[in-house]
């Protein structure tokens, strides 16, 4: 029995060894922008003039070697939050990204509360 | 406590309409005419004769900058170009024409034809140092002052309004 | 003519809903357990009248009557038959008549399915449906009715957007409205029941179909919206949490949620406010999401046009809805005495319920933040795929594990007999993984993980199913929609890992090569259509390993009314995957940019959803077989 749960832990563990690292990919960063002239599609998907000029410049600033946060803190920083689809982690949004595992962690002892009196 | 719980499950539900109450009243459409308030980082263009460039230090010898984003094939910007004329005589202001991904030849015979009001004439044929400025879409201008702050950006063909804005701001 | 029938028409059914609700309201004080005969006829009119008050409507559209505003907005006459009456509940007023005509026929036919239910139950089922009917009547007559008349009469409309004209689309609505506005059949029978005190575990018979039938309904709306967006939408991608799609994923969550719990209320008649409040929210959730949509507070690729005053009359219905609904459960509810053993079936529903309400809330929470930070700090956000993927995505792998294991734990008290099993199907499972990774390439962490759920729960339902052949007990929707789950998961994961994508900006004879892939663009050809003039580009695939080749054919389209310029993708689709091919112009310049993408198992993740829905169609059918 212990034998079979070592087991299962190290095949786990080889998963996350064999795990691919992450390399900067212009395509992740394009659909992580907001084309600012079209209905809510993201750079990738556009293929509005804009959308274009945004790629150039994404190739550039990949070029001279900055980080994937270093370009869409170049980006918000011209044109505002509103261009990056991912949620900056700051105090205005720092409810968004922490109530939802709140809730979770509140509903699980709500329930476990339930369950033990329920006994 | 049973009622604590109640008293906070109708404010909740109160503060979530209200919200959407008021927002019944905002426009949805976003623009970038609020990032003012800053300086410009990284400027550089290449004049239209590509002689030279024109950078930060350049915009730092004038009181005041209007860079003005603009291309031939461009409807509104016809539209606006008047406003730019009147605003050539002002003393105090400089403008930067900046030719957004056009040709030298539909350029030229749009300034000869409705006039040039440009102090200076530069042009972005990839359109990539218009991001620098935040720039998406023309006409687009902004008006900066002699420490390269962003006194005001205009999205859109200038109007009578954004003129008379222009002349309260650089008074 | 058309007009006034259809103003006489809406008018008509007004006036018989306050006809039921009074006549409803007088059979209520009644000693008399049955049900006065005028009440079904009066229901049965209205259904009536409100079939032909649509079929009205889709008449105007076919004959392209631009008297009507609607039609003159929303139409026009060179559209193929097929869009005009589509077109009919493609715009804002006509689906709002879709809503009326599905809320009544469900009111009536929610009468007379449920004869051996209390006389007090029924009636006030039928008295708040029909206030819900009203509300709408109401909005439609005096805000947005599809009947209102044009003075003179203009000779051509307006037009439909030409990606609005796909078959995916026209049976869209319907699909989703018989799920969500369905919902609003056990709104109304929540209510009853708890005005009427109606609590025992024979209640569950009334609604329980009803659930199914709009859940099975609600997910194929949503399915065929997404098999819409990868088809017409050209990026290639089915779902990016766009606050629309968001609107109609939200009841989903509840009423999964609601009928798993309505299995234990069945069962051991615990859980009835789990039941009323699941019932509730669904309902509110549905109209929430109208609002949001309709509104025009959210900007988003399928808004319709925006109008506040829509957006504040939806405001002020949903408000009396949530506070009506809150009073009343303030005033009923009652801690209910019962046992549970934490390790029972009763707890799994429950976890099950508590998953469910954190997908709810946060896809709420991230479809509404935008609206928040924007009235509060006038500061605008967005909140896109990455939000939605990175905080849902780990709680999908525990979700999978508990999915595969609830189901077979036995009710009230169960007795882990063989937890070994469960060590086998894991290891078989990280198995499994490992071999993908081994043929194929590997991957991260996260994809890791949810992959092994994934083929954990899949493998589970397996051996459940050769169990249940092997003792001739059978519980086969539940294994096939649960299984069919897994296989989402596993295809979605797959496709997303193994997906190629490649952005190309080429001219005319020239390839380009990238793996062991090269694409050429061959030809490009114009041609002319009924209404739109068309780019085509013709593009050669070589697989230069197996020396396979494809064409694909993308096209730009320009069509002439109203003037817009759409973008065909070209898809190849095989059982192993899909060649995804979009091609755009580049302005002043003779390159066209293509996006080229190949992308894995594509159709089997809709066979998958198919499957779910199969499921549940399947205990709707054994129901109706046992009654």
């Amino acid at each position: 029995m212990k034998f079979k749960i070592i087991l299962i832990f190290l095949l786990i563990n080889a998963q996350f060894l064999l795990a691919a690292e992450k390399k900067i990919d212009p395509n992740e960063i394009h659909k992580n922008l907001r084309c600012l002239v079209c209905q809510g599609q993201s750079i990738s998907d556009s293929n509005s003039d804009f959308a274009q000029t945004i790629k150039l410049v994404v190739k550039d600033l990949i070029k001279e070697g900055k980080t994937e946060k270093e370009i869409y803190s170049f980006m918000s920083d011209k044109y505002g939050e509103w261009i990056i689809f991912k949620p900056q982690l700051n105090i205005h949004n720092s409810l968004l990204w922490f109530l939802p595992y709140i809730i979770l962690i509140l509903g699980g002892f709500f329930l476990f509360n339930l369950i033990k009196k329920r006994q | 406590m049973q009622n604590i719980i109640k008293i906070i499950i109708f404010l909740i539900f109160f503060f979530i309409i209200s919200v959407f109450y008021i927002s019944l009243t905002r426009e949805t459409n976003y623009d970038t005419s609020n990032l003012i308030n800053k300086k410009i980082t990284e400027f550089k263009v290449i004049n239209a004769d590509e002689t030279g460039f024109y950078t930060r230090d350049d915009l730092k010898k004038n009181d005041f900058t209007l860079i003005n984003f603009w291309a031939s094939w461009c409807a509104p910007c016809k539209v606006e170009h008047p406003i730019l004329m009147r605003l050539s005589k002002s003393k105090k202001l400089k403008i930067l024409g900046v030719n957004f991904k056009d040709k030298d030849k539909q350029a030229k015979k749009f300034l000869s034809d409705l006039g040039n009001p440009y102090d200076f004439l530069a042009k972005d044929i990839n359109g990539k140092q218009s991001v620098s400025l935040g720039i998406y879409g023309i006409p687009e201008s902004i008006l900066i002052n002699n420490e390269l702050l962003i006194m005001q950006k205009f999205v859109g063909p200038l109007s009578l309004d954004d003129y008379n804005k222009i002349e309260e701001l650089i008074k | 003519m058309l007009s006034n029938l259809g103003n006489i028409l809406l008018f008509a059914n007004v006036i018989l809903s306050f006809s039921i609700i009074y006549n409803a309201n007088k059979s209520l004080k009644t000693s008399s357990n049955v049900i006065n005969k005028n009440i079904f006829q009066l229901s049965l009119i209205q259904s009536t009248l409100i079939i032909i008050c649509f079929f009205t409507l889709i008449a105007a559209f076919i004959i392209s009557d631009f008297s009507l505003v609607t039609v003159y907005q929303n139409s026009h006459s060179l559209k193929p038959l097929f869009y005009k009456i589509a077109g009919t509940w493609g715009n804002h007023e006509g689906s709002l008549l879709l809503w009326a005509i599905i809320l009544t026929i469900f009111s009536f036919l929610f009468l007379i399915y449920n004869k051996d239910h209390p006389k007090k139950f029924r009636l006030l089922t039928l008295i708040v449906q029909n206030t819900l009917i009203l509300g709408f009547l109401f909005f439609i007559l005096f805000n947005s009715n599809p009947f209102s008349s044009l003075s003179p009469v203009p000779s051509e409309g307006l037009g439909l957007n030409p990606i609005l004209q796909d078959p995916a689309l026209a049976i869209h609505p319907p699909l989703l409205y018989v799920g969500f506005v369905g919902s609003s059949i056990y709104f109304s029978a929540a209510i009853a029941s708890l005005i009427s005190n109606y609590t025992e575990k024979s209640f569950s018979y009334s609604i329980k179909n009803w659930i199914l039938i709009s859940w099975c309904f609600q997910t194929l709306g949503i399915l065929v919206g997404s098999i819409w967006a990868y088809y017409e939408l050209g990026w290639g991608g089915f779902w990016f949490w766009d606050p629309v799609e968001n609107a109609s994923l939200l009841p989903w969550f509840a009423m999964t949620a609601l009928f798993h719990s309505l299995i234990v209320f069945e069962k051991r008649n615990i859980f009835y406010f789990w039941v009323i409040i699941l019932c509730l929210i669904t309902f509110i959730l549905s109209v929430t999401g109208t609002f949001l949509v309709r509104s025009g507070i959210l900007n988003s690729v399928h808004t319709f046009a925006s109008d506040p005053s829509r957006g504040l009359y939806i405001l002020l219905f949903l408000s009396l809805m949530i506070f009506g609904s809150i009073f009343l459960l303030f005033k009923k509810y009652k801690n209910e005495d019962y046992k549970l053993n934490q390790n029972s079936k009763e707890t799994f529903i429950l976890i099950n319920n508590w998953f469910m309400m954190f997908y709810l809330i946060t896809v709420l929470l991230g479809t509404i933040y935008p609206i928040f930070t924007d009235a509060l700090t006038d500061n605008k956000i967005s909140v896109g795929p990455p939000f939605y993927n990175t905080i849902i995505l780990p709680v999908v792998i525990i979700f999978l594990l508990f999915m595969a294991i609830g189901p077979k734990v036995k009710w009230i008290k169960n007795k882990f007999k063989d937890i070994k099993i469960y060590f086998y199907i894991l290891l078989a499972s990280c198995g499994l993984n490992f071999l993908i990774i081994f043929f194929f390439k590997s991957y991260s962490v996260l994809s890791n993980l949810i992959l092994i759920s994934a083929i954990f729960l899949i493998l589970s339902s397996l051996i459940d199913l050769t169990n249940a052949i092997k003792k001739n007990k059978f519980d086969l929707a539940r294994i096939i929609s649960h299984a069919s789950f897994g296989f989402l998961v596993l295809f979605i994961g797959l496709n997303n890992i193994f997906t190629i994508e490649k952005d190309y900006n080429i001219k005319l004879g020239e390839t380009k090569k990238f793996e062991n892939y090269s694409i050429k663009l061959q030809n490009l050809e114009l041609k002319n259509f009924k209404n739109y003039q068309a780019v085509i580009g013709e593009l050669e695939i070589k697989n230069v390993n197996l020396n396979r080749t494809n064409i694909l054919k993308p096209e730009i389209r320009i069509y002439d009314n109203p003037r817009t310029l759409t973008y065909e993708a070209s898809i190849k689709t095989s059982i192993s995957k899909d060649y995804y091919l979009t091609m755009s112009n580049i302005d002043r310049s003779d390159y066209y940019n293509i996006k080229f993408q190949k992308k894995p198992l594509m159709m089997w993740i809709w066979v998958s959803v198919i499957m779910i829905v199969f499921g549940g169609f399947l205990r709707i059918f054994i129901n109706a077989k046992h009654n």
